[in-house]
Protein backbone atom coordinates (compact mmCIF):
# COMPACT_ATOMS: atom_id res chain seq x y z
CA UNK A 1 0.00 0.00 0.00
CA UNK A 2 2.57 2.46 0.93
CA UNK A 3 4.97 1.46 -1.57
CA UNK A 4 2.31 2.41 -4.41
CA UNK A 5 1.68 5.65 -3.00
CA UNK A 6 5.19 6.19 -3.09
CA UNK A 7 5.08 5.01 -6.79
CA UNK A 8 2.51 7.47 -7.78
CA UNK A 9 4.73 10.16 -6.38
CA UNK A 10 7.17 9.24 -8.57
CA UNK A 11 5.15 8.92 -11.46
CA UNK A 12 3.79 12.22 -10.90
CA UNK A 13 7.22 13.68 -10.36
CA UNK A 14 8.14 12.15 -13.53
CA UNK A 15 5.32 13.35 -15.74
CA UNK A 16 6.23 17.13 -14.59
CA UNK A 17 9.85 16.26 -15.57
CA UNK A 18 8.65 15.17 -19.19
CA UNK A 19 5.98 18.01 -19.95
CA UNK A 20 8.34 20.81 -18.44
CA UNK A 21 11.10 19.64 -20.29
CA UNK A 22 8.58 18.75 -23.66
CA UNK A 23 7.45 22.39 -22.82
CA UNK A 24 11.34 24.29 -23.28
CA UNK A 25 12.21 22.31 -25.98
CA UNK A 26 9.49 23.13 -28.22
CA UNK A 27 10.06 26.70 -27.14
CA UNK A 28 13.94 25.45 -28.24
CA UNK A 29 13.01 24.58 -31.41
CA UNK A 30 10.32 26.41 -32.70
CA UNK A 31 12.40 29.19 -31.76
CA UNK A 32 9.67 30.85 -30.26
CA UNK A 33 12.04 32.44 -27.11
CA UNK A 34 14.03 35.65 -26.95
CA UNK A 35 17.64 35.35 -26.95
CA UNK A 36 17.42 36.87 -23.83
CA UNK A 37 15.23 33.60 -22.48
CA UNK A 38 17.15 31.35 -24.18
CA UNK A 39 20.43 32.45 -22.46
CA UNK A 40 18.90 32.11 -19.10
CA UNK A 41 17.99 28.37 -19.38
CA UNK A 42 21.34 27.21 -18.49
CA UNK A 43 21.78 29.63 -15.85
CA UNK A 44 18.28 28.34 -13.97
CA UNK A 45 19.78 25.04 -14.38
CA UNK A 46 23.62 25.83 -12.93
CA UNK A 47 21.53 27.94 -9.83
CA UNK A 48 19.35 24.93 -9.37
CA UNK A 49 22.11 22.28 -8.88
CA UNK A 50 23.86 24.50 -6.47
CA UNK A 51 20.79 25.51 -4.69
CA UNK A 52 19.75 21.93 -4.12
CA UNK A 53 23.18 21.02 -3.14
CA UNK A 54 23.57 23.52 -0.75
CA UNK A 55 20.49 23.12 0.64
CA UNK A 56 22.00 19.95 1.42
CA UNK A 57 24.85 21.45 4.08
CA UNK A 58 22.17 24.42 5.41
CA UNK A 59 19.08 23.07 4.61
CA UNK A 60 19.64 19.54 6.47
CA UNK A 61 23.09 19.35 8.05
CA UNK A 62 21.57 23.02 9.79
CA UNK A 63 25.33 24.29 8.66
CA UNK A 64 26.00 28.25 7.15
CA UNK A 65 28.30 27.80 4.75
CA UNK A 66 29.26 30.30 2.76
CA UNK A 67 32.34 28.77 0.60
CA UNK A 68 29.50 27.10 -2.16
CA UNK A 69 31.29 29.18 -4.64
CA UNK A 70 34.79 27.28 -3.95
CA UNK A 71 33.69 24.30 -4.72
CA UNK A 72 31.74 25.42 -8.19
CA UNK A 73 35.63 27.16 -9.01
CA UNK A 74 37.30 24.13 -8.63
CA UNK A 75 34.82 22.06 -10.62
CA UNK A 76 34.44 24.82 -13.47
CA UNK A 77 38.43 24.82 -13.46
CA UNK A 78 38.94 21.14 -13.74
CA UNK A 79 36.21 20.55 -16.28
CA UNK A 80 37.10 23.31 -18.82
CA UNK A 81 40.99 21.92 -18.51
CA UNK A 82 39.86 18.26 -19.03
CA UNK A 83 37.88 20.04 -21.95
CA UNK A 84 40.37 21.78 -23.39
CA UNK A 85 43.45 19.13 -23.12
CA UNK A 86 41.30 15.92 -24.65
CA UNK A 87 40.38 16.29 -28.60
CA UNK A 88 37.70 14.01 -28.50
CA UNK A 89 34.04 14.19 -29.23
CA UNK A 90 31.44 15.94 -26.80
CA UNK A 91 29.87 12.77 -25.83
CA UNK A 92 32.96 11.21 -24.40
CA UNK A 93 35.22 14.18 -23.03
CA UNK A 94 31.93 16.53 -21.55
CA UNK A 95 30.95 13.28 -19.03
CA UNK A 96 34.74 12.73 -18.40
CA UNK A 97 35.21 16.72 -17.63
CA UNK A 98 31.63 16.56 -15.19
CA UNK A 99 32.98 13.35 -13.66
CA UNK A 100 36.43 14.76 -12.49
CA UNK A 101 35.20 18.62 -11.81
CA UNK A 102 32.53 16.20 -9.29
CA UNK A 103 35.31 14.44 -7.70
CA UNK A 104 37.97 17.35 -7.47
CA UNK A 105 35.42 19.49 -6.12
CA UNK A 106 34.67 16.44 -3.91
CA UNK A 107 37.61 16.10 -2.59
CA UNK A 108 38.19 19.70 -1.45
CA UNK A 109 34.92 19.13 0.03
CA UNK A 110 37.05 16.70 2.46
CA UNK A 111 39.46 19.02 2.84
CA UNK A 112 37.34 21.73 4.03
CA UNK A 113 35.06 19.40 5.68
CA UNK A 114 37.83 17.59 8.35
CA UNK A 115 38.84 20.61 9.73
CA UNK A 116 35.74 22.51 9.83
CA UNK A 117 34.20 19.48 12.29
CA UNK A 118 35.03 21.34 15.22
CA UNK A 119 33.53 24.41 14.25
CA UNK A 120 29.56 25.07 14.69
CA UNK A 121 27.21 27.83 13.30
CA UNK A 122 28.99 31.14 12.85
CA UNK A 123 32.16 30.04 13.58
CA UNK A 124 31.87 27.91 10.49
CA UNK A 125 29.93 30.13 8.42
CA UNK A 126 33.27 32.08 8.53
CA UNK A 127 35.85 29.69 8.33
CA UNK A 128 34.06 28.44 4.90
CA UNK A 129 34.18 31.79 3.92
CA UNK A 130 37.33 32.29 3.86
CA UNK A 131 37.91 28.86 2.44
CA UNK A 132 35.90 29.95 -0.84
CA UNK A 133 38.36 32.98 -1.02
CA UNK A 134 41.69 30.84 -0.31
CA UNK A 135 40.60 28.75 -3.79
CA UNK A 136 39.82 31.70 -6.02
CA UNK A 137 43.17 33.16 -4.63
CA UNK A 138 45.02 30.14 -5.42
CA UNK A 139 43.25 29.73 -8.73
CA UNK A 140 44.29 33.80 -9.48
CA UNK A 141 47.99 32.53 -9.21
CA UNK A 142 48.41 29.34 -10.62
CA UNK A 143 49.90 29.22 -13.73
CA UNK A 144 47.74 26.18 -15.49
CA UNK A 145 44.58 27.82 -14.81
CA UNK A 146 45.98 31.04 -16.16
CA UNK A 147 45.87 33.54 -13.36
CA UNK A 148 43.93 36.37 -13.07
CA UNK A 149 43.30 36.33 -17.36
CA UNK A 150 41.36 33.22 -16.83
CA UNK A 151 40.19 30.64 -19.27
CA UNK A 152 38.56 31.18 -22.68
CA UNK A 153 37.48 29.52 -25.81
CA UNK A 154 36.44 26.38 -23.38
CA UNK A 155 33.91 24.41 -26.00
CA UNK A 156 30.36 24.87 -25.35
CA UNK A 157 29.85 22.06 -24.43
CA UNK A 158 27.02 23.18 -21.88
CA UNK A 159 25.12 25.85 -23.98
CA UNK A 160 21.07 26.11 -24.84
CA UNK A 161 21.91 23.58 -27.66
CA UNK A 162 22.98 21.15 -25.30
CA UNK A 163 20.14 21.81 -22.68
CA UNK A 164 18.77 18.50 -22.59
CA UNK A 165 21.70 17.35 -21.67
CA UNK A 166 22.46 19.86 -18.69
CA UNK A 167 18.58 19.33 -17.63
CA UNK A 168 19.03 15.64 -17.45
CA UNK A 169 21.93 16.59 -15.14
CA UNK A 170 19.62 18.98 -13.39
CA UNK A 171 16.86 16.51 -12.87
CA UNK A 172 19.55 13.61 -11.99
CA UNK A 173 21.46 16.36 -8.75
CA UNK A 174 17.22 17.21 -7.43
CA UNK A 175 16.84 13.25 -7.15
CA UNK A 176 20.03 12.21 -6.12
CA UNK A 177 19.65 15.13 -2.92
CA UNK A 178 16.09 14.07 -2.30
CA UNK A 179 17.10 10.79 -2.52
CA UNK A 180 19.59 10.93 0.21
CA UNK A 181 17.79 12.53 2.07
CA UNK A 182 15.06 10.12 2.41
CA UNK A 183 18.29 7.38 2.79
CA UNK A 184 20.09 6.21 5.79
CA UNK A 185 22.34 8.53 5.48
CA UNK A 186 20.19 11.66 4.83
CA UNK A 187 18.38 10.53 8.68
CA UNK A 188 21.80 10.91 10.29
CA UNK A 189 22.64 14.29 8.58
CA UNK A 190 19.58 15.33 10.01
CA UNK A 191 19.68 14.08 13.24
CA UNK A 192 22.97 15.97 13.43
CA UNK A 193 20.83 19.65 12.74
CA UNK A 194 18.34 18.53 15.11
CA UNK A 195 20.57 17.52 18.15
CA UNK A 196 24.10 15.96 17.82
CA UNK A 197 24.16 15.06 21.57
CA UNK A 198 21.43 12.69 20.50
CA UNK A 199 22.73 11.52 17.62
CA UNK A 200 26.00 10.75 18.98
CA UNK A 201 23.97 8.79 21.90
CA UNK A 202 22.24 6.69 18.92
CA UNK A 203 25.21 5.42 17.61
CA UNK A 204 25.48 8.05 15.04
CA UNK A 205 29.62 8.98 13.91
CA UNK A 206 28.93 12.60 13.78
CA UNK A 207 32.17 13.36 11.71
CA UNK A 208 31.43 11.32 9.24
CA UNK A 209 28.30 12.30 8.38
CA UNK A 210 28.94 16.21 8.70
CA UNK A 211 31.76 15.22 6.04
CA UNK A 212 29.85 13.01 3.98
CA UNK A 213 27.25 16.13 3.74
CA UNK A 214 29.47 18.61 2.52
CA UNK A 215 31.50 15.60 0.13
CA UNK A 216 28.32 14.98 -1.55
CA UNK A 217 27.12 18.88 -1.65
CA UNK A 218 30.24 19.60 -3.00
CA UNK A 219 30.48 16.96 -5.80
CA UNK A 220 27.46 18.58 -7.40
CA UNK A 221 28.19 21.75 -6.72
CA UNK A 222 31.49 20.93 -8.62
CA UNK A 223 29.49 19.90 -11.82
CA UNK A 224 27.56 22.89 -11.82
CA UNK A 225 30.92 24.42 -12.25
CA UNK A 226 31.69 21.96 -15.33
CA UNK A 227 28.43 23.25 -17.07
CA UNK A 228 29.05 26.94 -15.95
CA UNK A 229 32.05 26.52 -17.40
CA UNK A 230 31.03 25.20 -21.03
CA UNK A 231 28.06 27.44 -21.35
CA UNK A 232 29.57 31.00 -20.82
CA UNK A 233 33.07 29.63 -22.48
CA UNK A 234 35.60 31.50 -20.20
CA UNK A 235 36.16 31.49 -16.75
CA UNK A 236 37.50 34.14 -14.40
CA UNK A 237 38.71 33.80 -10.54
CA UNK A 238 36.73 36.71 -9.97
CA UNK A 239 33.46 35.24 -10.75
CA UNK A 240 33.39 32.66 -7.72
CA UNK A 241 33.64 35.18 -4.66
CA UNK A 242 31.90 35.35 -2.36
CA UNK A 243 29.55 37.10 -3.82
CA UNK A 244 28.29 33.85 -5.94
CA UNK A 245 28.31 32.16 -2.73
CA UNK A 246 25.99 34.12 -1.11
CA UNK A 247 23.56 34.65 -4.03
CA UNK A 248 23.24 30.84 -3.95
CA UNK A 249 22.61 30.82 0.06
CA UNK A 250 19.99 33.51 -0.55
CA UNK A 251 18.12 30.70 -3.15
CA UNK A 252 18.29 28.41 0.10
CA UNK A 253 17.09 30.57 2.18
CA UNK A 254 13.86 32.04 -0.51
CA UNK A 255 13.42 28.67 -0.89
CA UNK A 256 13.25 27.49 2.93
CA UNK A 257 16.03 25.86 4.54
CA UNK A 258 15.49 21.65 3.94
CA UNK A 259 12.87 22.32 1.09
CA UNK A 260 14.43 20.83 -2.15
CA UNK A 261 11.04 22.00 -3.88
CA UNK A 262 11.47 25.57 -2.54
CA UNK A 263 15.15 25.62 -3.54
CA UNK A 264 14.52 24.50 -7.08
CA UNK A 265 11.59 27.41 -7.05
CA UNK A 266 13.56 30.25 -5.62
CA UNK A 267 16.39 29.38 -8.22
CA UNK A 268 14.08 29.35 -11.22
CA UNK A 269 12.68 33.01 -9.80
CA UNK A 270 16.19 34.17 -8.60
CA UNK A 271 17.79 33.43 -12.20
CA UNK A 272 14.83 35.04 -13.90
CA UNK A 273 14.05 38.53 -11.98
CA UNK A 274 17.37 40.00 -12.60
CA UNK A 275 17.17 39.77 -16.07
CA UNK A 276 13.51 40.81 -15.94
CA UNK A 277 14.35 43.84 -14.37
CA UNK A 278 16.89 45.09 -16.97
CA UNK A 279 14.54 47.38 -18.53
CA UNK A 280 14.78 49.43 -14.97
CA UNK A 281 17.70 50.50 -15.86
CA UNK A 282 19.77 51.97 -13.09
CA UNK A 283 17.09 51.04 -10.47
CA UNK A 284 17.74 47.16 -10.98
CA UNK A 285 19.58 46.16 -8.20
CA UNK A 286 17.46 48.33 -5.97
CA UNK A 287 14.25 46.84 -7.14
CA UNK A 288 15.57 43.71 -6.97
CA UNK A 289 16.82 44.16 -3.45
CA UNK A 290 13.23 45.42 -2.58
CA UNK A 291 11.82 42.33 -4.74
CA UNK A 292 13.70 39.99 -2.45
CA UNK A 293 12.72 41.57 0.93
CA UNK A 294 9.21 41.92 0.41
CA UNK A 295 9.52 37.70 -0.49
CA UNK A 296 10.96 37.42 2.61
CA UNK A 297 8.83 38.85 4.45
CA UNK A 298 5.74 36.84 2.69
CA UNK A 299 7.78 34.06 3.16
CA UNK A 300 7.76 33.96 6.82
CA UNK A 301 4.99 35.58 7.51
CA UNK A 302 1.35 34.45 8.40
CA UNK A 303 -0.02 35.70 5.22
CA UNK A 304 1.49 33.29 3.40
CA UNK A 305 0.00 30.56 5.90
CA UNK A 306 -3.32 31.51 5.49
CA UNK A 307 -3.58 31.92 1.72
CA UNK A 308 -2.00 27.96 2.15
CA UNK A 309 -4.73 27.18 4.20
CA UNK A 310 -7.46 28.78 3.14
CA UNK A 311 -10.65 27.30 1.54
CA UNK A 312 -10.10 28.50 -2.16
CA UNK A 313 -6.65 27.20 -2.13
CA UNK A 314 -7.73 23.77 -0.50
CA UNK A 315 -10.44 23.59 -3.26
CA UNK A 316 -7.76 23.93 -5.46
CA UNK A 317 -5.84 21.69 -4.52
CA UNK A 318 -8.49 19.08 -3.94
CA UNK A 319 -9.66 19.96 -7.76
CA UNK A 320 -6.07 19.11 -8.96
CA UNK A 321 -5.81 15.97 -7.08
CA UNK A 322 -9.01 14.91 -8.51
CA UNK A 323 -8.24 15.55 -12.05
CA UNK B 1 30.10 -11.65 35.96
CA UNK B 2 28.32 -8.27 36.39
CA UNK B 3 27.35 -6.28 33.44
CA UNK B 4 28.35 -3.19 34.22
CA UNK B 5 31.43 -2.92 36.84
CA UNK B 6 32.48 1.18 37.63
CA UNK B 7 35.60 1.32 39.98
CA UNK B 8 36.74 4.21 41.62
CA UNK B 9 34.85 6.60 38.87
CA UNK B 10 36.49 10.07 39.50
CA UNK B 11 36.11 13.70 37.44
CA UNK B 12 37.32 17.06 38.16
CA UNK B 13 36.10 20.43 36.49
CA UNK B 14 39.05 22.89 36.64
CA UNK B 15 39.47 22.45 40.46
CA UNK B 16 36.04 21.41 41.30
CA UNK B 17 36.12 17.46 42.29
CA UNK B 18 32.37 16.19 40.81
CA UNK B 19 32.18 12.97 41.03
CA UNK B 20 35.21 10.91 43.45
CA UNK B 21 35.49 7.32 43.92
CA UNK B 22 32.31 6.28 42.64
CA UNK B 23 31.80 2.60 42.16
CA UNK B 24 28.92 0.65 40.97
CA UNK B 25 28.15 -3.00 40.07
CA UNK B 26 25.13 -4.11 38.37
CA UNK B 27 23.73 -7.70 37.87
CA UNK B 28 22.38 -8.91 34.50
CA UNK B 29 18.84 -7.91 34.07
CA UNK B 30 18.89 -5.40 37.18
CA UNK B 31 16.46 -2.52 37.68
CA UNK B 32 19.07 -0.17 39.70
CA UNK B 33 18.52 3.19 40.79
CA UNK B 34 20.50 5.89 41.11
CA UNK B 35 19.43 8.77 43.85
CA UNK B 36 20.63 12.34 45.51
CA UNK B 37 19.84 15.41 46.04
CA UNK B 38 20.27 17.68 42.72
CA UNK B 39 23.50 19.01 42.01
CA UNK B 40 25.05 15.22 43.75
CA UNK B 41 26.98 14.04 40.51
CA UNK B 42 24.10 11.55 39.08
CA UNK B 43 23.95 12.84 35.20
CA UNK B 44 28.02 13.49 35.43
CA UNK B 45 28.21 9.62 35.72
CA UNK B 46 25.88 8.97 33.06
CA UNK B 47 27.76 11.54 31.16
CA UNK B 48 30.97 9.52 32.08
CA UNK B 49 29.25 6.29 31.01
CA UNK B 50 27.74 7.17 27.73
CA UNK B 51 31.20 8.82 26.71
CA UNK B 52 29.95 12.66 26.85
CA UNK B 53 32.88 13.53 29.20
CA UNK B 54 36.03 11.54 29.82
CA UNK B 55 36.06 10.82 33.20
CA UNK B 56 39.62 11.82 35.48
CA UNK B 57 40.07 8.37 37.10
CA UNK B 58 38.73 4.89 37.46
CA UNK B 59 37.11 2.19 34.97
CA UNK B 60 33.97 1.17 33.38
CA UNK B 61 33.94 -2.05 32.31
CA UNK B 62 30.75 -3.26 30.38
CA UNK B 63 30.64 -7.42 30.05
CA UNK B 64 34.65 -7.42 30.46
CA UNK B 65 35.20 -4.23 27.74
CA UNK B 66 36.66 -0.76 28.96
CA UNK B 67 34.89 1.89 27.94
CA UNK B 68 36.73 4.70 29.07
CA UNK B 69 38.49 7.06 26.42
CA UNK B 70 35.61 5.19 23.55
CA UNK B 71 33.04 8.32 22.23
CA UNK B 72 29.86 8.31 22.58
CA UNK B 73 28.71 6.31 19.10
CA UNK B 74 31.20 3.77 19.56
CA UNK B 75 29.82 3.17 23.71
CA UNK B 76 26.38 3.31 21.60
CA UNK B 77 27.34 0.35 19.73
CA UNK B 78 29.18 -1.12 22.54
CA UNK B 79 25.64 -1.24 24.13
CA UNK B 80 24.59 1.12 26.34
CA UNK B 81 21.50 3.83 25.22
CA UNK B 82 20.34 6.81 27.29
CA UNK B 83 17.61 9.16 27.78
CA UNK B 84 18.22 12.65 28.66
CA UNK B 85 16.83 14.75 31.37
CA UNK B 86 16.44 17.69 28.97
CA UNK B 87 14.40 15.72 26.31
CA UNK B 88 16.65 15.54 23.15
CA UNK B 89 14.55 14.31 20.58
CA UNK B 90 14.80 15.36 16.45
CA UNK B 91 12.35 17.50 16.67
CA UNK B 92 11.80 18.38 13.34
CA UNK B 93 11.75 14.50 12.05
CA UNK B 94 9.29 12.41 12.85
CA UNK B 95 8.61 9.78 15.21
CA UNK B 96 9.08 7.27 12.74
CA UNK B 97 12.76 8.55 11.50
CA UNK B 98 13.49 9.75 14.93
CA UNK B 99 13.36 5.68 15.49
CA UNK B 100 15.11 4.88 12.26
CA UNK B 101 18.10 6.66 13.29
CA UNK B 102 18.49 4.74 16.25
CA UNK B 103 18.44 2.05 13.97
CA UNK B 104 21.42 3.24 11.66
CA UNK B 105 23.97 0.42 12.63
CA UNK B 106 21.84 -2.53 12.47
CA UNK B 107 20.91 -2.12 9.04
CA UNK B 108 23.03 -1.13 6.46
CA UNK B 109 23.41 0.09 2.69
CA UNK B 110 25.72 2.01 0.65
CA UNK B 111 25.74 5.67 0.26
CA UNK B 112 25.31 4.69 -3.56
CA UNK B 113 22.25 2.69 -2.73
CA UNK B 114 21.12 5.60 -0.75
CA UNK B 115 21.37 8.43 -3.42
CA UNK B 116 20.02 6.17 -6.04
CA UNK B 117 17.48 4.11 -4.12
CA UNK B 118 18.65 1.11 -6.10
CA UNK B 119 20.05 -2.15 -4.62
CA UNK B 120 19.64 -3.15 -1.12
CA UNK B 121 17.56 0.37 -0.35
CA UNK B 122 13.94 -0.94 -0.70
CA UNK B 123 14.46 -4.11 1.37
CA UNK B 124 16.35 -2.34 3.99
CA UNK B 125 14.08 0.38 4.33
CA UNK B 126 10.69 -2.09 4.14
CA UNK B 127 12.95 -3.54 7.09
CA UNK B 128 13.93 -0.78 9.49
CA UNK B 129 10.02 0.53 8.99
CA UNK B 130 8.71 -2.99 10.09
CA UNK B 131 11.41 -3.08 13.92
CA UNK B 132 10.83 0.84 14.10
CA UNK B 133 6.74 0.07 14.16
CA UNK B 134 7.61 -2.46 16.44
CA UNK B 135 9.28 -0.90 18.87
CA UNK B 136 6.51 2.32 18.97
CA UNK B 137 3.68 -0.61 19.45
CA UNK B 138 5.75 -1.33 22.41
CA UNK B 139 4.73 2.26 23.92
CA UNK B 140 1.76 2.67 21.97
CA UNK B 141 2.73 5.11 19.87
CA UNK B 142 1.93 3.73 16.70
CA UNK B 143 -0.56 5.70 15.35
CA UNK B 144 2.05 8.56 16.26
CA UNK B 145 4.32 6.95 13.62
CA UNK B 146 3.70 10.00 10.95
CA UNK B 147 3.74 13.18 13.45
CA UNK B 148 6.64 15.41 13.92
CA UNK B 149 8.04 14.54 17.16
CA UNK B 150 8.88 18.06 18.39
CA UNK B 151 4.67 17.87 17.79
CA UNK B 152 3.90 15.22 20.53
CA UNK B 153 2.45 16.41 23.83
CA UNK B 154 5.37 15.84 26.67
CA UNK B 155 5.04 12.30 28.08
CA UNK B 156 4.94 10.98 24.41
CA UNK B 157 8.22 12.79 23.97
CA UNK B 158 9.68 11.27 27.13
CA UNK B 159 8.68 7.95 25.91
CA UNK B 160 9.81 8.44 22.59
CA UNK B 161 13.43 9.15 23.43
CA UNK B 162 13.22 5.35 25.26
CA UNK B 163 11.76 3.87 22.44
CA UNK B 164 14.76 5.42 19.96
CA UNK B 165 17.12 4.42 22.88
CA UNK B 166 16.14 0.60 22.59
CA UNK B 167 16.02 0.93 18.98
CA UNK B 168 19.62 1.11 19.16
CA UNK B 169 19.36 -2.69 20.98
CA UNK B 170 21.31 -2.10 23.89
CA UNK B 171 22.46 -4.26 27.01
CA UNK B 172 22.25 -1.34 29.53
CA UNK B 173 19.69 1.30 29.38
CA UNK B 174 20.39 4.45 30.91
CA UNK B 175 17.00 6.28 32.05
CA UNK B 176 17.99 10.08 33.29
CA UNK B 177 14.52 11.22 35.15
CA UNK B 178 12.11 9.43 32.79
CA UNK B 179 9.61 10.88 35.11
CA UNK B 180 10.30 14.44 35.39
CA UNK B 181 7.20 16.61 34.97
CA UNK B 182 4.83 13.69 34.83
CA UNK B 183 1.66 13.61 36.44
CA UNK B 184 0.98 10.34 39.14
CA UNK B 185 -1.10 8.36 36.48
CA UNK B 186 1.63 8.71 34.07
CA UNK B 187 4.27 7.48 36.75
CA UNK B 188 2.68 4.43 37.13
CA UNK B 189 1.88 4.00 33.79
CA UNK B 190 5.84 4.80 33.58
CA UNK B 191 6.23 1.76 35.61
CA UNK B 192 4.46 -0.96 34.36
CA UNK B 193 6.14 0.34 30.63
CA UNK B 194 10.07 0.50 32.05
CA UNK B 195 9.37 -3.27 33.76
CA UNK B 196 7.77 -4.15 31.10
CA UNK B 197 10.47 -3.67 28.13
CA UNK B 198 13.14 -4.77 31.42
CA UNK B 199 11.72 -8.08 30.44
CA UNK B 200 10.74 -7.93 26.98
CA UNK B 201 13.70 -6.76 25.38
CA UNK B 202 16.17 -8.43 28.44
CA UNK B 203 17.99 -5.89 29.45
CA UNK B 204 19.28 -4.03 32.42
CA UNK B 205 18.45 -0.29 33.55
CA UNK B 206 20.03 2.01 35.43
CA UNK B 207 17.81 5.33 36.30
CA UNK B 208 18.01 8.82 37.81
CA UNK B 209 14.99 9.92 39.41
CA UNK B 210 13.41 11.60 42.47
CA UNK B 211 9.98 10.74 42.36
CA UNK B 212 10.15 8.24 45.35
CA UNK B 213 7.57 6.25 44.65
CA UNK B 214 8.59 5.17 41.69
CA UNK B 215 12.36 4.60 42.85
CA UNK B 216 10.37 2.22 45.74
CA UNK B 217 8.46 0.75 43.45
CA UNK B 218 10.67 -1.10 40.46
CA UNK B 219 14.07 -0.32 41.52
CA UNK B 220 15.72 -3.61 43.17
CA UNK B 221 18.77 -1.64 44.26
CA UNK B 222 19.85 1.83 44.96
CA UNK B 223 23.00 4.30 44.99
CA UNK B 224 22.94 7.40 46.77
CA UNK B 225 25.46 10.05 45.61
CA UNK B 226 25.80 13.08 47.26
CA UNK B 227 29.05 15.79 47.15
CA UNK B 228 29.69 13.63 44.22
CA UNK B 229 30.19 10.71 46.45
CA UNK B 230 28.55 7.05 47.43
CA UNK B 231 26.50 7.45 50.19
CA UNK B 232 25.44 4.46 50.56
CA UNK B 233 24.51 1.39 48.22
CA UNK B 234 21.94 -1.52 49.35
CA UNK B 235 18.31 -2.53 48.52
CA UNK B 236 15.82 0.28 48.97
CA UNK B 237 14.26 -0.43 52.27
CA UNK B 238 17.96 -0.86 54.07
CA UNK B 239 19.03 2.91 52.01
CA UNK B 240 15.84 4.84 52.45
CA UNK B 241 15.80 3.87 56.18
CA UNK B 242 19.37 4.88 56.21
CA UNK B 243 19.76 7.95 58.82
CA UNK B 244 22.51 9.46 56.46
CA UNK B 245 20.27 9.00 53.74
CA UNK B 246 17.46 10.64 55.35
CA UNK B 247 19.37 14.02 56.76
CA UNK B 248 21.13 14.12 53.35
CA UNK B 249 18.40 13.95 50.45
CA UNK B 250 15.24 12.81 51.74
CA UNK B 251 14.41 14.66 54.98
CA UNK B 252 13.01 14.57 58.05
Amino acid sequence: MKNKQIDKQLIKNLAIIVIVFAAIEFLLYGDLLTRQFRSLLIPVCINVILAVSLNLTTGFLGELTLGHAGFMSVGAYTGALVTMNLNLPMIIEFPIALIAGGLVASLFGVIIGVPVLRLRGDYLAIVTLAFGEIIKSIINSLKITNGAMGLSNIELHGNYKNFGYVFFLTVITIFAIKNMVNSRQGRAVCSIRDNYIAAEAVGINVSKFKVMAFVVAAFFAGIAGVIYGHNVGTLKPTTFDYNKSIEILVIVVLGGMGSIKGSVIAAIILTILPEMLRSADEFRMFLYAVVLIAMMIFNSSQIKQRILSSDIFLKLKKTKKEA
Amino acid sequence: MALLEVKNLGISFGGLRAVDDFNITIEKGCLYGLIGPNGAGKTTVFNMLTGVYLPTDGSILLDGTNLVGKNPAQICQSGVARTFQNIRLFGKMTVLDNVKVALHNEYNYSLASGLLHLGKYKKTEAAMDQRALEILDVFGMKEYAGLLASNLPYGEQRKLEIARALATNPKLLLLDEPAAGMNPNETAELMDTIRFIRNKFEITILLIEHDMKLVTGICEKLTVLNFGTELTTGTPEVVLNDPEVITAYLGE
